[in-house]
């Protein structure tokens, strides 16, 4: 079954402080993701990575094109199995699906100060109403499954490493078990070893009842995880491919 | 569930002449009248709150987004000529326009405001817990072992050391201070409370702990908020959508992160290109 059905979505940048210039950030991208599927974006930097992932979670408002989402029918206005247009819908339907199904986390961590890891990763548990020493469990659990020392649990990220943080970051992403997981490089700042744990976590995840639409630079990461491939080059789709055809090509 | 809903607000100080709304705003480049001298310190504004939503008003000093609040808030500034309706759920009417008995129950009860300087909301000289216990009797309080329960719930929610409960409020930090004008707001458990400029004279570090306490709360109890600073990293935050202000009209909105992230008017791509 096709959970997101993203058809002709085209995004352009008016910039009135650069003298009314456009910038074109995606021109006529189309593909479809499966339920429960991996999909992998790839492209040289600038490509429009990014900006594909902040039009799929409305960051950035799409210019031209439909993006329908079938993982909350229940949501949806019209008849069952239209889907949801989340490239149309208003502010209001999108802070609703964010809430209730669709996760995004960036590279970096942005987070409140002072707030301690655990609860950081609890928060979004929380907002759904669990209750808050079970949500600090789970909280827990993921950290250690990304082996983030148990010292640091109760520590403010802010003090954290690069690749610390990008645990606490990646451990929030999941806690809530969104139907469709954004990631912009949430393994960037690993070492190999945690990268490995992260794959490992990643691999459970998906395939359960989350689909993943992320964008990794390291190929081993893409090879561990990834069904397919989406290959972006200057704002336009290069091509689709399953992960094993994309073998050995030079990620940007 | 739509909680409020504003139309036409506009605030105008001076006298005023029919040329007033043309000759102002993001087009002409300032709030104050060419013809008249009249300064428009908002006009044109809609917005709706819904249930337990926040939104943030950003906007220069100027930009009209006090104003704006303050009518939100049924504040009312006797030097001002205002106008427009504000409808609210479970009441009839143009909340604008009631009487002052009215009025006094909405802002005692379903609306709240957390006034931007701290002296405006609290009296130094009571005790924290009597400056929130205030906002209770005038709600018809009168158990003194009620009251006492209430207020340090209330201390507890908001982080105030309950020990320090029967101090005057002048010994307390200026983030306590804030703590007790928040504890204040949400005492009788109003269903909307209008944030002005909340980080105003607190340092960064307290800063960050006084606005993550009130997300929680907000949370927690589902409690609308319409959030007022000139500060994006406040909004950003706090709110689920956002109004763009300049000059006294609203220029852009949406979702708080889009309005961050891609910015469309040309002052919000400015605004954000500022930050430090």
């Amino acid at each position: 079954m096709t959970v997101l059905s993203v058809e002709g979505l085209s995004k352009t940048f008016d910039m009135h402080v650069l003298g009314d210039t456009q910038v074109v950030g995606l021109d006529d991208v189309s593909f479809d993701v499966r339920e429960g599927e991996f999909l992998a974006v790839v492209g040289e930097s600038g490509s429009g990575k990014s900006s594909l992932l902040k039009c799929l979670y409305r960051t950035y408002d799409p210019t031209g094109g439909r993006i329908v989402y079938h993982g909350a029918d229940e949501l949806a206005d019209g008849d069952a199995g239209d889907g949801i247009d989340l490239a149309a819908c208003d502010d209001r339907e999108v802070i609703a699906l964010r809430d209730a199904t669709i996760g995004y986390t960036s590279q970096f961590l942005d987070e409140i100060p002072r707030v301690p890891a655990v609860d950081v990763v609890a928060r979004p548990l929380r907002e759904q109403g669990v209750p808050a020493e079970d949500a600090r469990g789970e909280a827990r659990e993921l950290l250690s499954r990304l082996d983030l020392p148990e010292a640091l649990w109760e520590a403010y990220p802010a003090t954290f490493s690069g690749g610390e943080r990008q645990r606490v970051n990646l451990a929030q992403a999941l806690s809530p078990r969104p139907t469709l997981l954004l990631l912009d490089e949430p393994t960037s700042a690993l070492d190999p070893e945690t990268r490995q744990a992260a794959i490992d976590l990643l691999r459970e995840y998906v395939g359960e009842d989350t689909t993943v639409v992320g964008v990794f630079h390291n190929t081993a990461v893409i090879e561990a995880v990834a069904d397919r491939v989406v290959v972006l080059d200057d704002g336009k789709l290069q091509r689709v491919v399953p992960v094993a055809d994309f073998e050995g090509e030079v990620v940007g | 569930m739509t909680l409020l809903d504003a139309e036409g607000l506009r605030t105008v100080y001076g006298d005023g002449c029919d040329r007033c709304l043309d000759a102002t705003g993001d087009r002409a480049g300032t709030n104050q009248c060419p013809h008249c001298g009249s300064v428009v310190a908002c006009a044109e504004a809609d917005l709706t709150v819904r249930a337990g939503e926040v939104l943030g008003i950003v906007g220069e000093s100027g930009s009209g987004k006090s104003s704006l609040a303050e009518q939100l808030a049924l504040e009312r500034d006797p030097d001002a000529e205002t106008d427009g309706v504000v409808r609210y759920a479970g009441h009839e009417g143009n909340l604008l326009d009631v009487d002052y008995e009215t009025r006094h129950d909405l802002r005692t009860g379903d609306i709240a405001l957390v006034h931007q300087h701290i002296r405006d909301g609290l009296n130094p000289e009571f005790t924290g817990g009597g400056n929130v216990a205030e906002k209770l009797l005038s709600a018809g309080w009168r158990s003194f072992e009620d009251v006492r329960a209430r207020v340090r719930e209330l201390f507890e929610a908001t982080e105030i050391p309950v020990d320090r409960m029967d101090d005057p409020t002048s010994t307390y930090s200026g983030g306590m201070q804030r703590r007790v004008q928040i504890a204040r707001a949400l005492a009788n458990d109003p269903e909307l409370v209008v944030l002005d400029e909340p980080t105003t004279g607190l340092d960064v570090s307290v800063q960050a702990r006084v606005l993550d306490m009130f997300r929680r709360v907000q949370r927690e109890k589902g409690v609308a908020a319409v959030v007022v600073s000139h500060d994006l990293g406040v909004v950003r935050l706090l709110a689920d959508r956002t109004l763009v202000m300049r000059h006294g009209r609203v220029v852009e909105s949406g979702l708080t992160d889009r309005v961050m992230e891609d910015p469309h008017h040309e002052y919000t791509q400015t605004l954000i290109n500022s930050v430090i």
